[in-house]
């Protein structure tokens, strides 16, 4: 008979119109703004800077070493090295970013600077709202706008960031025994030669070999 | 009458000839596109019409021409993966896909078992949902305003949400990586996938109950839009077009990439190289998409996702040439990579399957109606992103 395919495919849509009043199934729609879907844990857009401790300057893990400024595909970061030096969070000095921009009118969100980044430093944020009326400075953001404690991080990816931190733990442990095992040996080598020069201050590594 | 045409008059049928328009004749010249709504983007038919008739159609591309080679040429091969997933946007997963297993030839890594798995899971996840919002662009184009688009896209959102999980974004995963993949699934991910492929079946027979015999859908695309085997053979048409005019021809059964060997699944082929072929395809290959998920997900095995051999920094694969290629979703999608020893390639090219899969527009379009260029155009299912690269 000439539509019943028609009328098949009618009552399909007459079982959807009539599920969706009482299926959660059927009734996907959320209003927004009013109503939110659950966020997803691994959700990424944006880059920001990790800094531990209560000083976004002085905690700041990035020490400035460029390789996201050079990896970014769309080449949105921009950064400037400071002349000076800080301990990093393993005590050793380190160059940290006078100035870091991220151009997020330019970012595409890939994550290419979390995975090259040696640091841990820099990591994706999951704020999405951030329309602006001022296109050029508003979507230019800064160092201090960039900054976010390791408690955010925690906050908002809360798996990935324990594992980053346990990584860290671990270097720093290692780093520190390290340190240890150099000044014991440095200390016996002293003693054992007292005419021999002063013994140079231990070398530490640094956190990761660049290009492992 | 019933609306279906008979076997006969489909042996019988012989592409319409066209005759030279007569001197004095006044042919009409439209520019369809490039903001057009059915283009799917920026794209453009010239088309010259005799009345309703088709006799000329040139396509005009480059509206969304990106330069993704020569940037790809310039940056480290890292770099290029992210930009991948700009090609096909409906298809990311695959289109990284591709390119990794380009590299990897290149650079001789090999990939570990749970990535393999990994990869052929998220792979036929984006077949399904591209073929199921492909099906739905074509028949709102037929007129069917939004239902079945709808009835689809609420079936994509719960596979694109999975996708986020796993990777992070929805639609740009940037997931794959030389010799592996990029994070550890989440917890209960592959229990949450099992759970939505359960549900496909449903929403595949659903999709059918309202379009398959529906009489509208079949006197719109049956017979219309033919492409014969050899012409779309020798055109180099791939993927559920070129199985629709009935050329057994899957890559994953011919190149045997991945880990494809050890599914069972059918490759559907059709009769007619017709509109209605080419849906009822992507059907049919949806299902088959599925029956892969139900053998791979249980067999998931334990171990690392990447190679040890492969590395972020300082990548530089050795001096050499390499071809890459899978069925994505739209036909084959191939990378060709030239090495030079640097970090970056020395030669980047893509074989875009939906540019080569255009070529044969004007073909299938001669002597039809302009209202069906817009649904012979429709189930080609192109995306301009990879296009116009």
């Amino acid at each position: 008979m000439l539509g019943e395919g028609m009328l098949k495919g009618l009552a399909e849509t007459a079982k959807n119109f009539a599920g969706s009043f009482v299926s959660k199934e059927r009734l996907t729609t959320v209003q927004y703004p009013e109503e939110r879907v659950a966020p997803i844990e691994n959700t990424r857009d944006f880059p920001i800077l990790i800094y531990d401790g209560k000083d976004p300057l002085a905690g700041l893990r990035c020490v400035a070493c460029q390789i996201c400024e050079k990896e970014c595909p769309p080449k949105c970061i921009y950064i400037t090295k400071s002349h000076d030096k800080k301990p990093d969070y393993v005590g050793k000095p380190q160059n940290y970013p006078t100035r870091f921009d991220i151009d997020i009118s330019v970012c595409m969100s890939c994550q290419i600077c979390v995975e090259v980044c040696p640091f841990e430093a820099i990591k994706m944020d999951t704020e999405f709202e951030l329309s602006t009326t001022d296109r050029f400075g508003g979507l230019l953001f800064d160092r201090e706008h960039l900054s976010k404690s390791n408690d955010y991080y925690h906050a908002i990816h809360p798996t990935e960031a324990a594992e980053v931190d346990a990584r860290l733990a671990e270097e720093k442990a290692k780093a520190e025994a390290k340190a240890k095992a150099a000044a014991l040996a440095a200390a016996a080598k002293a003693a054992a030669a007292p005419a021999a020069p002063p013994a140079t201050p231990p070398k530490e590594p640094t956190a990761k070999e660049p290009g492992a | 009458m019933s609306p279906v045409m008979s076997d006969a008059a489909f042996k019988s049928y012989r592409p319409p000839v066209i005759e030279p328009a007569e001197e004095g004749d006044e042919l009409l010249e439209v520019a369809m596109g490039p903001h057009h709504p059915s283009t799917h983007g920026v794209f453009r038919m010239d088309v010259a019409l005799d009345g309703e008739r088709v006799i000329r159609l040139k396509p005009v591309f480059g509206y969304l021409h990106r330069n993704h080679e020569k940037i790809a040429e310039k940056s480290s091969y890292l770099a290029s993966m992210p930009y991948t997933d700009r090609l096909d946007y409906f298809c990311s997963l695959t289109n990284n896909w591709a390119y990794a297993l380009a590299v990897e030839k290149l650079a001789g890594l090999e990939v570990p078992e749970r990535a393999q798995y990994i990869r052929v899971i998220t792979a036929e996840l984006t077949r399904i949902q591209n073929h199921a919002s492909a099906i739905g662009f074509l028949t709102q184009e037929m007129g069917a305003s939004g239902t079945p688009l709808m009835y689809a896209f609420r079936e994509r959102e719960k596979i694109l949400d999975l996708f986020e999980e796993l990777t992070g974004s929805r639609m740009m995963c940037n997931y794959m990586r030389f010799g592996g993949c990029r994070v550890e699934l989440p917890k209960g991910w592959l229990e949450r996938v099992s759970a939505v492929v359960a549900g496909l079946p449903q929403f595949i027979d659903e999709t059918e109950a309202l379009l398959t015999g529906n009489e509208i859908l079949m006197a719109r695309s049956q017979g219309v839009g033919i492409l014969k085997p050899d012409l779309a053979v020798n055109a180099g048409i791939t993927g559920p077009m070129l199985r629709a005019a009935g050329v057994n021809y899957d890559i994953r059964k011919v190149d045997h990439y991945g880990i494809y060997d050890r599914f069972k699944f059918r490759v559907p082929l059709g009769d007619h190289g017709d509109i209605y072929d080419r849906y009822m395809i992507r059907v049919l290959e949806m299902r088959e998409s599925v029956e892969i998920l139900k053998q791979a997900i249980p067999d998931v095995p334990a171990g690392p996702i990447m190679d040890p051999k492969s590395k972020i920094r300082g990548f530089r694969p050795k001096v050499g040439e390499a071809y890459g290629r899978i069925e994505a979703p739209k036909g084959e999608l191939g990378f060709y990579l030239i090495s030079d020893g640097t970090g970056n390639p020395y030669r980047y090219r893509v074989r875009p399957p939906s540019l080569i899969n255009l070529t044969v527009l004007e073909d299938m379009c001669l002597g039809q109606n302009v209202a069906d260029v817009v649904l012979i155009f429709g189930s080609v299912d192109i995306v301009l992103g990879e296009v116009d690269r």
